[in-house]
């Protein structure tokens, strides 16, 4: 028989492991962020001088002159991107619903293993197709095919989610709805999209925020442009060819720029980022 | 109250039914009298829920899921070939042993959601369902004065009693009722099943319950399921006062299940 003294031993003990392992998690935690911070801090640093109304409003400057500005590129993407999600995010959420709510199916289990794929294929390969199927036969860059290679970047990421999501909401709830006497795809649209509209915006929220830094995809779809792109058929400017190309630019006031430019996109994607967040943790109650 | 004055609403003939090679149902035949209460009780695991979602036709939509037999809502058989189950449901409405609000709707939009997204426009003919189906379900003045809010903010009894009202606003003549309040605690329990007895004055009204005091307080027929058949049916007072199959006695009287 353990004597009353033994018990609250090993109740310390045991509390003592607890507060130890707590304080091994603690730290593994802070030790991931330290580098986390450390790029922050750097882009920060070394981009903020770089800012201005000019910055912001001005095509760039021709190489070697001071001034000049990123708003072509600020432009490119935004349009690139938007683009993007106007293919990708309706596709993409149609696909996952068809995931998580046609099941079973043959078609479905082929269908998951396409887009599992689709995820894994590196950016720069995706940009080499749409290069060769789209720049090639078209003669030209442009924003289209810059767009397009986004949007396959894209399509996976949103199909994933909304899966994910609408795989949250229990069954009986669809059936819930089925005994209310409303048709199948009625309770798909009406019930269950609608009620992951929140959680469907936070994929579609980290799929953009995702894309936004992509690089490779753009280099040899929208390839660049020193200036306005007068439509979408030509060569487009974005932020993360432009940081490429005034980077690796022998000049210290593009190198200026080009941490400018990091700092922006970095700013963009840590807005999308907390936006998600914020939506999903609002309606937190909801899926619980 | 004179049983013979009321007509009986399901007649209900050797329904069988099961999962894949398993046969849960088995060869079930009863009656439902209109604006009552029937009560079905047995052991878990005995089928009481999958003979509950023949009712409405839910069960057909889960994978696997098998028939045969009939169901006669007013002396039409829901099975017969060509009828929609969708129209069946909406004669038939259920509550679920969870309450289930839809997500991201208000308390309003979750009450009208059988109307609105079936495509009735009319505001007004809403706004007066959703009320008439609230005051039913005796939710009304806890919700009256904020009908914006989620439906998910409210608490599991009040959730339940939003899921009754939701099933009230399509006036269907049935509602099925499977364990409505096994996840509630008391005090919800004891509303709803106060508010079931105001409501059999306008609906039929099939309920699993486990508990058997429940079914004694709230239902005027009883129906005892053990292992898919049905063992015996009788009125609430002549189950539990003199019941006629030993197997029944033994169930009443907690010898097993
Ligand atoms: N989807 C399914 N596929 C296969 N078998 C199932 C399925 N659902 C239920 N069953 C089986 O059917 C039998 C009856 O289940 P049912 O839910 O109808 O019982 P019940 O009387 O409602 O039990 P409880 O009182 O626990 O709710 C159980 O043995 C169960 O394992
Ligand atoms: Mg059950």
């Amino acid at each position: 028989m353990k004597s009353p003294y033994n018990l609250t031993e090993q109740s310390f003990n045991r509390k003592l492991k607890n507060k130890f392992m707590k304080f091994i998690f603690a730290f593994l935690t802070v030790l991931a962020l330290i580098p986390l911070f450390i790029i922050f801090l750097h882009v920060i640093k070394s981009g903020i001088n770089a800012i201005n109304y000019d910055f912001i409003t001005q095509l760039p400057a021709p190489a070697g002159q001071p001034g000049g500005g990123i708003a072509n590129a600020i432009l490119g993407s935004i349009t690139m991107v938007a683009l993007a999600a106007i293919i990708a995010v309706p596709l993409g959420v149609l696909g996952g619903t068809y995931l998580s709510e046609y099941k079973g199916g043959k078609l479905s289990s082929v269908f998951r293993f396409v887009v599992d794929l689709m995820t894994s294929i590196p950016s720069i390969i995706v940009g080499l197709y749409i290069y060769s199927v789209i720049v090639l036969p078209m003669k030209g860059f442009s924003a289209y095919a810059g767009a397009l290679a986004l949007a396959l970047l894209m399509f996976p990421i949103v199909v994933k989610s909304t899966e994910e999501i609408l795989k949250l909401l229990p069954t009986n709830i669809r059936e819930a709805g089925l005994a209310l006497g409303i048709p199948r795809w009625r309770v798909i649209v009406s019930i269950i999209l609608r009620g992951s509209v929140p959680g469907i915006t936070t994929g579609v929220l980290l799929a953009i925020a995702r894309v936004s830094g992509e690089t490779a995809p753009l280099l040899f779809t929208a390839f660049g442009n020193q200036f306005w792109a007068n439509s979408l058929n030509q060569p487009t400017s974005s932020l993360t060819v432009q940081i490429y190309t005034y980077a690796i630019s022998p000049f210290q006031e593009w190198h200026e720029q080009a941490w400018g430019a990091a700092f922006i996109l970095l700013l963009t994607i840590f807005i999308f980022n907390l936006v998600a967040r914020w939506l999903l943790l609002r309606n937190k109650n909801e899926y619980m | 109250m004179n049983k013979d004055s009321k007509s009986n609403i399901l007649i209900i003939d050797q329904l069988t039914a099961g999962f894949g090679k398993s046969e849960i149902v088995k060869k079930i035949s009863m009656q439902v009298t209109e604006k009552e209460i029937t009560a079905l009780i047995g052991p878990s695991g005995c089928g009481k829920s999958t003979f509950l979602r023949c009712l409405n036709r839910l069960h057909e939509e889960t994978p696997d899921a098998w028939v045969h037999g009939k169901v006669n809502l007013n002396n039409k058989n829901i099975y017969e070939k060509g009828t929609d189950p969708v129209f069946v449901r909406s004669q038939i409405g259920m509550v679920f042993q969870k309450p289930n609000p839809f997500p991201s709707m208000s308390i309003y939009d979750n009450v009208a959601a059988g109307l609105t997204i079936r495509g009735i426009k009319k505001k007004t003919y809403i706004a007066e369902a959703v009320e008439r189906s609230l005051i039913q379900a005796a939710l009304w003045t806890e919700v009256k004065d904020k009908l914006k809010s989620a439906g998910t903010s409210l608490s599991g009894g009040q959730q339940q009693r939003l899921c009754i009202a939701r099933a009230l606003a399509i006036s269907p003549p049935v509602i099925l009722m499977d364990e409505p309040t096994s996840a509630l605690d008391p005090i919800s329990t004891a509303k709803i099943e106060e508010l079931l007895h105001q409501l059999k004055k306008e609906v039929t009204i099939v309920i699993v319950t486990h508990n058997m005091q429940q079914a004694a307080r709230v239902s005027d027929q009883t129906a005892f399921f053990l292992l898919g058949e049905l063992i015996e049916m009788d009125s609430t007072k002549k189950f539990f006062t003199n019941p006629k199959d030993p197997r029944s006695e033994n169930y009443i009287t907690g010898r097993f299940g």
